[in-house]
């Protein structure tokens, strides 16, 4: 069944300097699958994630010949029907959480603000479910994270408030926007396997937005390549090793191999028509 | 790993909420008492420093050398510099300033009477700048490049480049001269001024505050109608400032991923904008209202001469004219007194909006 399906995805900034496309023309279908979108800084695939949201900030604008979300169509709602989208049903989880954890505001108050605001508990059943959030994403000591602000978090604790904070209302789609790309090599783990738990256990669809290639090929089920604001490949994960497009293979071997034999790296083949 | 990562820093600020609070004004309070110092070392030396000669001043030109001599021991200034200096700290600590020579009175009970209306008028023309302002910044910081943000612009603009004293008399001319809405210069008309000084005791020294204490609400009514204008003009130009900087703090504020994200939880734009961001543009604001209040309590001589209001600029500035050092710089310690001490309480301020700075 498809949850997510878009079709000629264009997102243009009409800037002083000129129109900049970040994304042009990107067409792709989701269940309650996990799909990554790999890419380099620039590449559009941020842009992508966000689009389907609609939290693109002037002066961008969002085109798409078909943009629907489980029967609604994202390109036509009324910002009214965006906004109960994106409490109940859509959910994001950002890259760092130094910048997505309002600095001023306690944890508490950041996690229970969408039960109370939105859903209308009491303050009560609302602490009781964020601290219910809390220990699913392996917070231990919950109570005390919920008086605590944002700076005196860790990075990787940080992430998985986030991660608890958004998983709060059960959305059907998550969007993961390098969620582990600002966090320690050693908590990244920790976080992707609580992340992918969650997902797996709820059955929700996921976009998981990387720069790391092998990655999101260990994590997804299926992989876009973007490219300049374009998809130059799609495939399988399983497949990856077999990837055909030159762009994708050059980014899987640019990567070295512990024990491999040693050589300089393979620069980043870019060739202007992979663009066009 | 060695750090258990779900322990929170141990700087944690709900751990110890009281005793902190408390070493912290302890610690502003060390650093006040400091400043103030300074400052009196500072007035000090200028009182030493100045061509009036503050013996002459008192006795005259005709005064004997005998006279003389009397007056400058009386003063103390026979003693050895860093013992005059002990005496003026003692003094000013307690409320001694030393005797005005134009008044004749004491300077700290000349200030007294004079700085309860500097005091009352800045207060309500911060609360118009603050009130009128940060709303302003925030709408045109919300719909940049709009006619919202344009009139924003224009009025903020406005409020910075013309005169106060062209702006006073203007004000003057239309609502009280042409319009009749409100009440001329002077605190309260003469007839109620005259029922003031007699029936309602004198508490704060703020006309608003002592007659509503007392009840007289009809003298309130009129004082109103008498502070409305400068207030009005004052806070034009605090408003203008602070409703810039509002603006430029919102947009900042806008652009950061806490929006994002608040944005992804399905909050309303209003709550994004009124609650999120601006919790977060309080920081940095509470800095420039307080500056903005501490430079209109300095009283504003211009302001204060067009509305014949009796505040503690035009005493500084009359004083000034008359060469009368002992009123300009006890006048002089405390807007001194007054400007450290608002910075300190909004350096406290800052520390309770922002959790990072405790």
């Amino acid at each position: 069944m498809t949850l997510l399906s878009v079709k000629d995805l264009r997102v243009t900034f009409d800037t002083e300097a000129g129109r900049v496309e970040a994304v042009r023309g990107v067409s792709f279908s989701l269940g309650r699958e996990r799909l990554g979108i790999v890419g380099e800084s620039g590449s559009g695939k941020t842009m992508t994630g966000r689009s389907v949201l609609r939290l693109i900030r002037p002066p961008g604008r969002i085109e798409a010949a078909e943009m629907v979300f489980d029967g609604t169509d994202l390109m036509r709602a009324s910002e009214r029907e965006m906004r109960a989208l994106r409490g109940q049903r859509i959910a994001m989880v950002m890259q760092d959480p130094k910048y997505s954890l309002n600095p001023v505001m306690k944890i508490g108050a950041q996690l229970t603000e969408g039960l109370r605001r939105r859903d209308g508990l009491s303050a009560k059943v609302a602490r009781e479910k964020a601290i219910e959030a809390l220990e699913a994403v392996q917070i231990r000591g919950p109570e005390r994270v919920m008086e605590a602000y944002p700076h005196e978090l860790s990075g990787g604790m940080g992430q998985r408030v986030m991660i608890a904070m958004m998983l709060i209302p059960n959305p059907d789609l998550l969007i993961a926007d390098e969620p582990t790309s600002a966090l320690d090599v050693t908590v990244q783990a920790e976080v992707l396997s609580i992340l992918d738990g969650l997902v797996r256990d709820r059955g929700m669809g996921l976009i998981f937005i990387s720069h790391d290639l092998r990655l999101v090929g260990r994590f997804c089920d299926r992989v876009l390549v973007m490219y300049k604001g374009r998809v130059v490949e799609e495939l399988e994960a399983k497949n990856l090793m077999q990837a055909e497009h030159p762009y994708t293979r050059g980014l899987l071997n640019c990567l070295p191999r512990i024990g491999g034999e040693r050589a300089p790296l393979p620069g980043l083949d870019r060739a202007a028509e992979w663009a066009e | 790993m060695t750090a258990d990562p779900d322990t929170p820093a141990p700087s944690a600020g709900f751990l110890s909420g009281l005793p902190r609070l408390l070493r912290l004004i302890g610690g502003t309070a060390l650093t006040l008492a400091i400043t103030i110092l300074g400052l009196l070392l500072v007035t000090f030396v200028i009182g030493r420093v100045v061509p009036i000669d503050p013996v002459l001043a008192i006795v005259g030109e005709r005064a004997t050398t005998e006279q003389y001599e009397a007056t400058r021991v009386a003063l103390g200034l026979d003693e050895p510099m860093w013992k005059q200096f002990a005496i003026y700290v003692g003094n000013a600590v307690q409320g001694d300033l030393g005797q005005s020579l134009r008044t004749k009175r004491e300077v700290a009970d000349d200030i007294i009477r004079y700085f309860p209306a500097t005091l009352e008028l800045a207060t309500l023309a911060t609360l118009f700048g603050v009130l009128v302002g940060v709303p302003a910044g925030v709408l045109a910081a919300t719909r940049p490049g709009t006619w919202v943000d344009q009139i924003v612009r224009i009025v903020g603009l406005m409020g910075y480049s013309m005169p106060v004293f062209w702006l006073g008399l203007l004000a003057l001319l239309v609502f009280y001269g042409i319009l009749g809405w409100v009440g001329g210069p002077g605190r309260l008309d003469a007839g109620f001024s005259m029922m003031f000084e007699l029936d309602v005791p004198p508490r704060t020294g703020m006309i608003l505050i002592d007659t509503a204490l007392a009840g007289e609400w009809a003298m309130f009514r009129n004082a109103i109608s008498h502070i409305i204008l400068p207030s009005a003009v004052l806070g034009y130009t605090s408003m203008a400032y602070i409703s810039r900087m509002t603006r430029s703090f919102m947009m900042n504020e806008l652009g950061q991923e806490y929006i994002t994200t608040a944005r992804v939880k399905g909050m309303p734009e209003w709550r994004v904008v009124w609650v999120h961001a601006l919790k977060n543009v309080m920081v940095p604001l509470i800095t420039v209202i307080a500056l903005s209040y501490a430079y209109l309590l300095e009283g504003s001589v211009l302001t204060e001469t067009i509305f014949a209001w009796p505040g503690l600029g035009s005493y500084i500035t009359d004083a000034l004219f008359a060469g009368d050092m002992p009123a300009v710089l006890g006048g002089t310690v405390v807007v001194g007194v007054v400007f450290v001490t608002v910075n300190m309480v909004s350096d406290l301020l800052y520390r309770l909006v922002d959790p990072r700075a405790r």
